[in-house]
């Protein structure tokens, strides 16, 4: 088994007007080269944190992160900005910038890069394309519906071709169809360009879906970690129930 | 009643001297906004920055800012030139005329502009400036690629906002020789009586003003595709 992560012994305490309180206590946890890897745990379990620590958002207060072989904790903050180019992120919340087009969302990835404008230019078109939105190119975010904004987010965090795509609750703002839209597009990121993935979540749904591994947060720690059955294909439906079908299951579909 | 004919009547004769001084408040204006976004701008950056949980969080620098920008806000505007004179003459060599009245005006605009700039970047969601450190940028990218892109048009709703008092400020400049339509109209319409050309000059702030306020939300709005 390769491991692309490795986190040893971290942990993390914040000073709060109230006292301290431990977010993340002495954590260990690798994750596999190639894997999609959940993270599941209620509010406030210190699955975020853990997250960030994998791109060093933040930094652990004692332990080690390795991420592709280099160790996050203790570089520099030039080296640590070049670490971060190779590990992509998306939140629940999107973090768009709504002032520029959705192809300006992508390339201002790519401009901090430092790549050429006619590289870029062919370098967006082909992340949009991948995500299925190369229509949408020159609309606002504002003009896009959830789903369609977090599918720009991943476009923007796979353009410079990260090993690792880091996913911070990617789909809690999601309505349950446009959940499985995005899971079917991170399966598809998974699978075509083998970035491994982990993902932050509090629904059972998205774990059961999409994960290889899946670990278990509360109150800090992590308490267990297993292997799920990777199913083939999808397992979330391509054709989405109507609300009765979910609410009832299928017998509800006969109606009374 | 009063007279609208004599109003005309009034600003033809004084045609040349209004058009004078109307250039110079768009001097002194325009001087002040000038620094607005050359000094208030970097200032209010750096505001927000040094502020307490963001990028650069450093006390020292940011109760220094603060200080400096409350003080020079809360000083009665005719005190900060009066006392200003020392330093206006450093500068321009002199403390009358309508550049040294420019030395206080600009001041003012920095601290001013600087303080809009603070509250238009602390509306940017922070999940922004999460998704920029994430994609490896530096402080100086996160602030021109993400921070002024998304608090664009907040910036020049102060802008204006600002310019506007910029203007309200010019026209207490006679007391050093500034000149400016203000004066204008202290001198020659209130002080000789003449109310019909005070009266004309009002309306043509009136107007200045309304002119720079829907310019200034006009392409604002344009710029907001929130």
């Amino acid at each position: 088994m390769k491991l692309i992560i490795h986190l040893q012994q971290v942990s993390r305490t914040f000073a709060l007007p109230e006292g301290t309180f431990d977010v993340v206590k002495s954590v260990s946890l690798s994750i596999e080269r190639g894997a999609i890897h959940g993270i599941i745990g209620a509010s406030g379990a210190g699955k975020s944190t853990l997250l960030r620590m994998m791109n060093a958002l933040e930094v652990p207060d004692e332990g080690t992160v390795t991420v592709s072989g280099q160790k996050l904790t203790g570089l520099s903050e030039t080296q640590l900005r070049d670490a971060r180019r190779s590990i992509g992120m998306i939140f629940q919340h999107f973090n768009l910038l709504h002032n520029r087009t959705v192809s300006g969302n992508v390339a201002v990835s790519l401009e901090l890069a430092k790549m050429h404008k006619r590289e870029r230019e062919a370098r967006v078109q082909e992340c949009l394309r991948f995500v299925g939105l190369e229509d949408k190119a020159k609309q606002y975010p504002s003009r896009l519906s959830g789903g369609q904004k977090q599918r720009v987010a991943i476009a923007r965090a796979l353009a410079n071709q990260p090993s690792v795509l880091l996913c911070d609750e990617p789909t809690s703002s999601l309505d349950p169809n446009t959940t499985s839209e995005i899971l079917e597009v991170l399966r598809h990121v998974n699978e075509t360009l083998g970035v491994t993935i982990v993902i932050v979540t509090h629904e059972m749904d998205v774990v059961r879906s999409i994960c290889d591994y899946v670990s278990v947060m509360e109150n800090g720690q992590v308490t267990d970690t297993f292997a799920m059955e990777r199913s083939s294909g999808v397992q979330v439906s391509r054709t989405p129930l109507s609300y009765r079908e979910q609410l009832l299951g299928k017998a509800g579909s006969e109606r009374v | 009643m009063f007279d609208f004919s004599l109003m005309i009547e009034k600003v033809m004769q004084y045609q040349s001297q209004i058009v004078e001084s109307i250039g110079e408040t768009f001097l002194m204006v325009g001087i002040s906004v000038a620094a607005a976004v050359l000094l208030g701008l970097p200032v209010g950056t750096l505001l927000f920055l040094c502020g307490k949980g963001q990028l650069y969080e450093n006390r020292t620098i940011s109760t220094v800012l603060n200080g400096a920008v409350n003080i020079i806000r809360s000083f009665p505007f005719l005190l900060l030139v009066v006392f200003m004179i020392p330093l206006t003459r450093l500068i321009v060599g002199t403390a009358i005329g309508t550049l040294a009245a420019s030395v206080p005006l600009a001041v003012v605009s920095i601290a001013l502009y600087a303080r809009l700039v603070e509250q238009s970047l602390l509306e940017v969601p922070r999940g922004v400036i999460e998704a920029a450190l994430s994609m490896g940028a530096t402080k100086f990218e996160i602030v021109y690629k993400f921070l002024f892109v998304e608090a664009r048009s907040g910036l020049l709703r102060g802008l204006t906002t600002s310019t506007i008092s910029f203007i309200s400020y010019s026209t207490v400049m006679g007391v050093v020789g500034g000149g400016g339509v203000g004066d204008f109209a202290i001198r020659y319409g209130y002080q000789r009586f003449e109310t019909e050309l005070m009266v004309a000059i009002i309306i043509i702030m009136i107007v200045l003003v309304q002119l720079v306020h829907y310019t200034g939300s006009l392409i604002s709005r344009w710029l907001d595709k929130r």
